[in-house]
């Protein structure tokens, strides 16, 4: 450990790599984990699929690049076509548990992952799958620094997606009724708001985001049918730090904790990455609830 | 409720009857029945129609032949398969259900390391002797079966031949191997554990330096921070094992980060398709592979390891991966004890298994008490020119190794 400590001072570019590489992780998840925090805030329901729609973004932009087309593409191809599946299993699926204990909600999402992991599985197989992105690598430092455009691409898309987000949620129509949905879904409903239409939207649009993210996957990493969990636990974790109904604060978490994992991950070694996320999720669960109390007791 | 009670165990007993009944199928008429539980659904799903197709390729060509000939008789085999659907606890089931049921004498094993520890515990209380060519984990043969025999190198083995190489190249370039130093990534879990533990057991024993020694958690999608490392310490070998996913992430991350490592070995390369995938960026990179269409090994059922691969590709339209080639074996294996133990008598067949000594496409064939195959080494491909080439051990080598990977500036010009 102290030998990788050692590393830093002896190469300070390493410090840049490192830091870049995990905002550049980062940003992927960040762009799940709007989704996540969409659905939890306003639906109420903690998505475990997730993952699952994130690796089905990643096969269908696999897919596409079977049929020769560039899978730079597969960005809004895969958040269309996951948009539609959203809305279907909303209308096939979420709608019956949605008002339910979350714990159904829980279980019925669960189910659905297992079912796409094996429905992935049928179609496309167990092998692991990549697309080629075609982009090249740019340069720092006289070569010291290395950074993937297509990782530029994903972060500069995250960000993008996320001001977008935003301004959907505060300007249009759709995205103020959402808004009050996820306020009082019942005063909603007095108010003449369809929830039900604002569910579905909600829920496809969730859908698309994870697809979009998955694009962006399959052409920095890979996909496969049953690595999906992962992006679901840290979406679930991204949200969780950043709180409910926080937006930008999804971003900025989701940068910050893929640049704290490759730090622990090149100073403790990579089988503390995940460990060292988790420790960090209680550290920053126990804080915010210190603060929180504390904050009570001075408003009695 | 007591008569409920008495109704339920004549029930039981009764069925016990119809399924002794049934115990007595190993041979009927003139087949013999094998038994093997596979993965034909789920995420095993691609190997596991390697394996079957090795397997029924096998018994195809035997029956051809006129099958197998025991205690002046002949007789053809025939394999009875479940989808063990890649878990677990259903391959175990299915063990059961294929020796209890269907009277199953003789099986072949599943695929991958988890599943045959799953039933090897089974075909062992039931004393019936597994031929297996796909679970390579050394820790399969430290449990004392006696009944499990496996054709494949095992694990520990798996990039002890890229070390190996890696000294001798050293030792050629009159260098002292022990001034070289090794950079380690393996994924955590019991698979390449295994690997690791035999690359670092070589590592130690050439006096080889560790610098790096990273074990990737399983659900993670991202090699930058290992690669970093190994970027700024510069080892003179970088072995990765991490599955399909392993190799993938491996020579796209170090394309993509210009990671220069004079040479790297990786487990999987077929699998990851890293020509298909990555063309160029795949070069020099060298896979450990349980055998290859290029080797000089042949049998008479087959003929040479080229001939095999291509029978298998006439058959099912691709070439055959090292899986369906190692399964083949397998069965080659059985027939071979069934003709030397000249009866269908479990615990015979058991001892011609262990008395085995062969030569197969797929290499020399000998079990050491604990049942695994000492005879076979591990092959090295390195990819040159979009081609998969053996290029160690020398003694079977196509082609001489290149070495070492130029840089990243200079190969992509």
């Amino acid at each position: 450990m102290l030998d990788n400590l050692q590393l830093f001072v002896d190469a300070p570019f390493l410090l840049i790599q490192v830091l870049l590489d995990g905002i550049l992780f980062g940003a992927i998840f960040a762009i799940a984990a709007y989704g996540m925090a969409l659905v939890w805030g306003v639906m109420n329901v903690i998505n475990i699929v997730q993952g699952e729609f994130v690796m089905l973004g990643g096969f269908i932009t696999f897919q596409l690049t079977l049929w020769g087309i560039h899978p730079l593409f597969g960005i809004p191809v895969a958040a269309a076509v996951l948009f539609v599946i959203g809305i279907g299993l909303y209308y096939g699926v979420i709608r019956r548990v949605v008002d339910k204990d979350m714990f159904i909600s829980l279980l019925a999402t669960f189910g659905l992952s297992i079912l796409l992991q094996q429905l992935m599985n049928q179609i496309w197989g167990g092998d692991v799958r990549t697309a080629q992105s075609g982009l090249g690598t740019w340069f720092l430092f006289d070569y010291t620094v290395t950074i993937g455009q297509i990782k530029v691409v994903a972060c500069a898309g995250a960000l993008i997606l996320g001001l977008i987000l935003i301004l959907f949620l505060k300007k249009s129509r759709l995205g103020q009724a959402i808004r009050a949905t996820a306020q009082n879904p019942r005063a909603a409903r007095v108010l003449g708001i369809n929830t039900d239409k604002v569910f579905a939207a909600t829920y496809g649009i969730n859908a698309a985001l994870c697809g979009a993210a998955g694009a962006l996957v399959v052409m920095a990493y890979s996909v496969h049918p049953y690595i999906g969990l992962p992006y679901t636990v840290r979406s679930f974790m991204i949200v969780i730090v950043a709180g409910l109904g926080n937006l930008p604060g999804v971003i900025l978490a989701g940068l910050g904790l893929g640049a704290a994992e490759n730090f622990a991950a090149f100073i403790l070694g990579a089988q503390f990455q995940v460990a060292f996320v988790f420790c960090l999720l209680v550290v920053i669960l126990v804080v915010r609830n210190t603060l929180l109390r504390h904050k009570r007791k001075y408003l009695k | 409720m007591i008569r409920k009670l008495k109704q339920l165990s004549l029930a039981t007993a009764a069925l016990g009857l119809v399924l002794a009944g049934t115990a007595d199928a190993k041979v009927e008429g003139d087949t013999v029945y094998l038994g093997s539980a596979i993965s034909l659904t789920g995420k095993y799903s691609t190997n596991g129609e390697h394996t079957q197709r090795g397997y029924d390729l096998a018994v195809k060509l035997i029956n051809e032949a006129g099958g197998i000939t025991v205690d002046g008789q002949s007789y053809m085999l025939d394999i009875i398969y479940y989808d063990d659907e890649s878990t677990p606890a259903r391959g175990a089931q299915l063990a059961e259900r294929l020796i209890n049921q269907d009277g199953v004498e003789y099986m072949l094993g599943p695929y991958s390391s988890g599943l045959t520890k799953a039933i090897a515990p089974v075909t062992e209380q039931y004393g019936v002797p597994m031929v297996e060519a796909n679970g390579a984990s050394l820790s399969l043969f430290t449990e004392g079966y006696q009944y499990l025999f496996a054709v494949l190198s095992t694990t520990e083995q798996y990039l002890a031949s890229a070390v190996a190489l890696a000294a001798e190249i050293a030792v050629a370039e009159g260098r002292d191997p022990s001034t070289l130093t090794l950079a380690a990534a393996f994924e955590n879990d019991p698979f390449s554990q295994d690997i690791r533990t035999g690359v670092l057991a070589d590592a130690e024993a050439l006096g080889i330096k560790v610098v790096i020694d990273d074990q990737l958690p399983p659900e993670l999608n991202d090699m930058a921070a290992t690669l970093a490392k190994v970027k700024a310490l510069k080892p003179d070998i970088l072995v990765v094992s991490g599955h399909a996913k392993g190799a993938t992430l491996a020579i796209r991350q170090m394309e993509e980060m210009r990671v220069d490592v004079p040479m790297l070995a990786l487990t999987h390369c077929d699998s990851a398709d890293i020509i298909g995938n990555f063309a160029g960026a795949a070069e020099y990179t060298l896979c450990a592979s349980q055998w290859a269409p290029s080797l000089s090994y042949s049998d008479d059922l087959f003929g040479s390891a080229a001939d095999f691969a291509a029978t298998f590709e006439a058959e099912y339209g691709y070439a055959p991966p090292y899986q369906a080639a190692e399964s083949a074996a397998a069965v080659m294996v059985f027939a071979d004890a069934f003709e030397r133990a000249g009866t269908f008598d479990k615990a015979a067949v058991r001892d011609a298994l262990s008395a085995t000594v062969m030569e197969t496409f797929y290499g020399n064939i000998e079990f050491d008490e604990t049942g695994k195959n000492i005879a076979k080494p591990m092959v090295l491909y390195q990819v040159q020119d979009g081609e998969y080439v053996v290029v160690a051990p020398t003694a079977w080598a196509a082609s001489e190794v290149r070495w070492p990977t130029p840089p990243w500036a200079e190969r992509l010009e």
